[in-house]
């Protein structure tokens, strides 16, 4: 049964990810005063970069960007059927990381830049990723997901400052400017993305279904903050998560692109700051 | 007689042995034939004694008594001669006052201390004697060709490898005693014995840096072992007692904690936490083997093993907190500072010394979860950090450098080592790796005991960990090109079997964890705290690592057919339509043909190794003066 439920969330999950994807790319044409594609771009896309011939510059780096959508995956597979959180940041973890290595094995200046920047990304948002999971852990005293939505009240009355900490470094995990330093890109449209350089074809596509993915598992966390037992917070909490989605949107056309001396050090202070703070507030009520 | 005896001595008799055979080709088969057969007795006594645990006595205690002061006071006048000779009266200085110490409790003070069990086998005790027995056989093992290729390519260092080799078999003996005496007079001497192997293994180049180094070991080993020296005298004078399982027994009042604040020093002078750490890292100027077993199997994990069996005293107590707060120190700047490492070697030990501080800090916060994270923290980090040691050193010899930005070349010259190397990193920090595991139920175990500081630091420490060690993957899957002119050195079996051998202890350490956890961590923790036990981890998040792990294996060899389908169209890199068509060079603006050098990342101005040492050591030190004032404040109190 968890299984079955499993598969489908897995399948369910890039289709939401890329309409919303798809959502994001109108909002920001509106934002910017021009039309914008249509909101299923983003599967057109896809599907023509599957039909596209895929070069390469050796024989293995794509053999990356495989493992890290099995392993992106597998982490939305965790996370919606309510699995363990830790667990699931890990698994993530390691698909980012496949992801970096994939960049590093292409051997090309912009692809080894970007692979480098996206690894100072990950130190960046890291922290509170787990941080995040271990508060929820302090306040739910469980890291599973469905426990932690099992409970009467929403862990956002317990945590606020880490959820405001969340929402920060999610920019960073969307790739999103002011924090878009490894893709180096702007609207989609670039040819030099980064640490996508080499990629092309098939190749890309995965790349572009990874993402989707990312941005499923990176509401998950929203969402779960909201989420109690009732039914009623679970609308709520879709509905947040689609607020933090267009704040982000918003963030990403409002902000000129950060140094990545800016990005650590911003990303680990707000971190720090607020994550201390709120857990030490509690610590008093616990 | 019984089996214990002989793991203890026979390393002693294989050291005495190689160090008499001077020729080559036989003291290799000897140390060979050594190091097989202490990890097979290692197995037999494990196996003999692993369900019951043993403790006992040697009928003849006195003889033993004697045999040891003896040769306390000849390291003793060997030490302070040495420090006299090479100006080093500090050496000297606390060598005497440590010897003298032990020496007048020894003769008037210690009759009537009855040691009823003066050595414990117990469940701890059996996995540290695994760690030592097979690792340190491996490392001992690797030795024997490494020495080789690093007297071929070192002609300037006077060839000792009798002295060298016998140092490491003397270790595991010294390690043996340690982890299995429970009299705390043993135990201390151990303690000192391996804190001179160290310093001879430190000092074998007798190069002016490397006999530097290895006086700091000795000091900082020295002092630590001074203030082992006094909680014995402590404890023997005040409550007639020696034994290491009746002090942790005892209820964690100040005086007894006072003892316990002294032996936390000594362990975390060993261990190289924060402020005492200079000296591991100094120590990397040894031939590898050394750096290996000081790293993984020995020495600082001897450290962690008395902060591990003094937990039942640390836990809540103000010198548990002051303990755990150093560790969380060390883990967060050293694990900072690995970032601006590019030596290998330096790396590793700065990624040592990051997760000793873990190790303190779980074993320090003394829950029954804590405890769990630690003895497996040691457990995984003894075999990948050994296997990443032995592995730097072949690659080495292979590529001539021991800097991560030359290991692009590493898998053309030999995939082998590369795969190894990534097998060991991935052990360090990737789930569902071990060290990853350990790291999970130590963060559950931080919460659930409220240290909300030590979490943070963990979640910093980690990220920064991540970093490092991903930049170094990054730099083997490079796959660039080999130069014409490199020449390849041989890469023998002597190096490759044990390298294999840990290799495969790495993978299948991880398969393994929940049996070590149902048959040894379990029933252990269970007994220390007389409350059942739980595995911290549920099973469907086991099966769910498993899984991973199995993925892992299986995902490679599953892509080979693919690649064997599949013609693609090959093309050269993106170089902005200059590349010259080697993938190596492009054309700059001025027509010129200029190489592409690709760099990692080590952000000196953010994470200066001056800035952030200063800055541990005050606030370690800090805490550790916090701690002296707090007990003196509850003594007054």
């Amino acid at each position: 049964m968890v299984i079955l439920l499993g598969i489908l969330f897995i399948i369910l999950a890039p289709l939401v990810g890329g309409l919303l994807t798809g959502i994001d790319r109108v909002i920001t044409a509106r934002l910017q005063g021009r039309q914008g594609p249509p909101v299923l771009q983003p599967f057109y896309d896809v599907f023509k970069l599957i039909q596209k011939e895929s070069i390469q510059v050796n024989s293995l780096h794509r053999f990356y960007v495989y493992l890290s959508l099995v392993f992106v995956v597998f982490t939305s597979g965790i996370l919606l059927v309510g699995g363990d959180m830790l667990l699931a940041v890990f698994a993530l973890t390691l698909g980012t990381v496949f992801f970096v290595l994939g960049g590093y094995s292409t051997r090309s200046p912009y692809s080894t830049i970007g692979a480098e920047r996206e690894l100072l990304q990950i130190m960046s948002y890291e922290p509170m990723v787990l941080l995040t999971c271990v508060s929820l852990y302090y306040v739910k005293g469980s890291f599973f997901v469905k426990n932690i939505i099992a409970k009467d009240v929403p862990a956002i009355i317990y945590l606020p400052g880490v959820f405001i900490g969340l929402i920060y470094i999610i920019t960073i995990k969307l790739r999103k400017s002011p924090f878009d330093l490894s893709t180096s890109h702007h609207g989609h449209q670039e040819i030099v993305k980064g640490i996508t350089t080499e990629y092309s074809g098939r190749d890309l596509a995965v790349i572009e279904i990874t993402h989707w993915y990312e941005v499923i598992i990176t509401l998950t966390l929203v969402f779960v903050f909201f989420a109690t037992s009732s039914v009623l917070s679970r609308v709520l909490a879709v509905v947040a998560c689609l607020v933090v989605y267009f704040l982000e949107i918003v963030i990403d056309n409002a902000f000129a692109r950060y140094k990545w001396q800016q990005t650590l050090k911003y990303s680990w202070i707000v971190t720090g700051v607020l994550t201390t703070l709120n857990l030490i507030v509690l610590s008093f009520f616990h | 007689m019984n089996a214990i005896t002989v793991l203890i001595v026979f390393p002693l008799l294989a050291a005495l042995l190689i160090f008499l055979t001077k020729n080559n080709t036989v003291r290799d088969m000897l140390v060979r034939i050594g190091a097989v057969i202490t990890a097979v007795l290692t197995l037999a006594v494990v196996v003999l004694y692993f369900n019951d645990g043993i403790s006992f006595n040697y009928p003849h205690e006195e003889i033993m008594d004697y045999i040891m002061v003896f040769v306390e006071i000849a390291v003793a006048i060997f030490v302070i001669t040495i420090g006299f000779k090479n100006k080093k009266y500090l050496v000297s200085v606390f060598s005497l006052t440590q010897t003298s110490m032990i020496l007048w409790f020894e003769f008037t003070q210690k009759n009537g201390i009855e040691v009823e069990h003066a050595f414990i086998l117990d469940k701890l005790s059996a996995i540290m004697i695994l760690i030592i027995g097979i690792v340190g056989s491996m490392i001992a093992l690797y030795a024997v060709g490494y020495m080789k290729a690093y007297h071929e390519h070192h002609t300037d260092i006077p060839v000792r490898k009798n002295f060298f080799l016998s140092i490491l078999f003397l270790f595991l003996s010294a390690m043996f005693g340690l982890v299995l005496s429970n009299n705390l007079t043993y135990l201390y001497f151990c303690w000192e014995v391996t804190t001179l192997c160290s310093f001879l293994l430190i000092g074998y180049t007798k190069t002016p840096e490397a006999k530097n180094n290895a006086f700091r070991a000795l000091v900082y080993n020295l002092g630590g072992g001074l203030a082992f020296a006094l909680a014995i005298v402590y404890i023997g004078m005040k409550f007639s007692v020696l034994e290491l399982s009746t002090l942790v027994a005892m209820k964690p009042e100040v005086a007894v904690l006072i003892p316990v604040f002294l032996l936390s020093i000594a362990a975390l002078t060993k261990s190289a936490q924060l402020p005492f750490s200079s000296w591991l890292l100094g120590a990397m100027v040894a031939p590898t083997p050394s750096s290996a077993l000081l790293h993984s199997a020995t020495m600082v994990k001897a450290g962690v093993y008395l902060v591990i069996r003094l937990a039942p005293l640390l836990g809540d107590s103000a010198v548990g907190r002051v303990v755990t707060l150093v560790g969380g120190v060390t883990f967060l700047a050293c694990s900072l500072m690995a970032i601006t490492q590019s030596d290998a070697k330096k790396i590793l030990a700065y990624s040592t010394i990051a997760n000793l501080g873990l190790i303190v800090i779980c074993a320090s916060i003394g829950t029954q979860e804590s405890l769990w994270a630690a003895i497996l923290l040691i457990i995984f980090h003894a075999v990948s950090k050994s296997l990443l040691f032995i592995t730097v050193g072949s690659v080495e010899h292979q590529i001539g450098s021991r800097n991560v930005e030359d290991m692009g070349l590493l898998f053309r010259v030999s995939d082998k080592l590369a795969v190894y190397m990534i097998i060991g990193i991935a052990g360090m920090f990737l789930a569902p790796f071990g060290m990853l595991i350990s790291k999970w139920v130590a963060m559950k175990a931080f919460m659930d005991s409220n240290n909300i500081v030590i979490v943070i630091m963990l979640a910093y420490g980690s990220a920064a960990t991540l970093f490092y060690w991903t930049k170094w993957m990054g730099k083997l899957v490079t796959r660039a090109r080999v130069k014409k002119h490199h020449e390849k050195h041989e890469f023998s079996l002597d190096e490759h079997i044990p390298i294999f051998i840990q290799a495969a202890l790495v993978v299948i350490s991880c398969f393994t964890f929940p049996l070590i956890s149902k048959y040894a961590l379990v029933p252990y923790l269970t007994q220390l705290f007389h409350k059942e036990a739980l595995i911290p981890i549920g099973t469907s998040d086991v099966k769910i690592m498993l899984f991973m792990l199995s993925m892992l294996i299986i995902l490679p060899i599953g892509f080979i057919p693919i690649y064997r389908g599949t013609k693609r169209r090959k093309v050269l890199v993106y170089m902005a339509g200059a590349n010259t068509g080697d993938n190596e060079s492009f054309r700059d603006s001025l027509g010129n043909t200029t190489k592409v050098d690709l760099r990692n990342w080590y952000m000196e101005g953010i994470f200066g190794v001056k800035r952030l040492t200063l800055w541990g050591n005050l606030i370690s030190i800090g805490l550790l003066c916090a701690g002296v004032i707090l007990l003196i404040g509850g003594l007054a109190a």
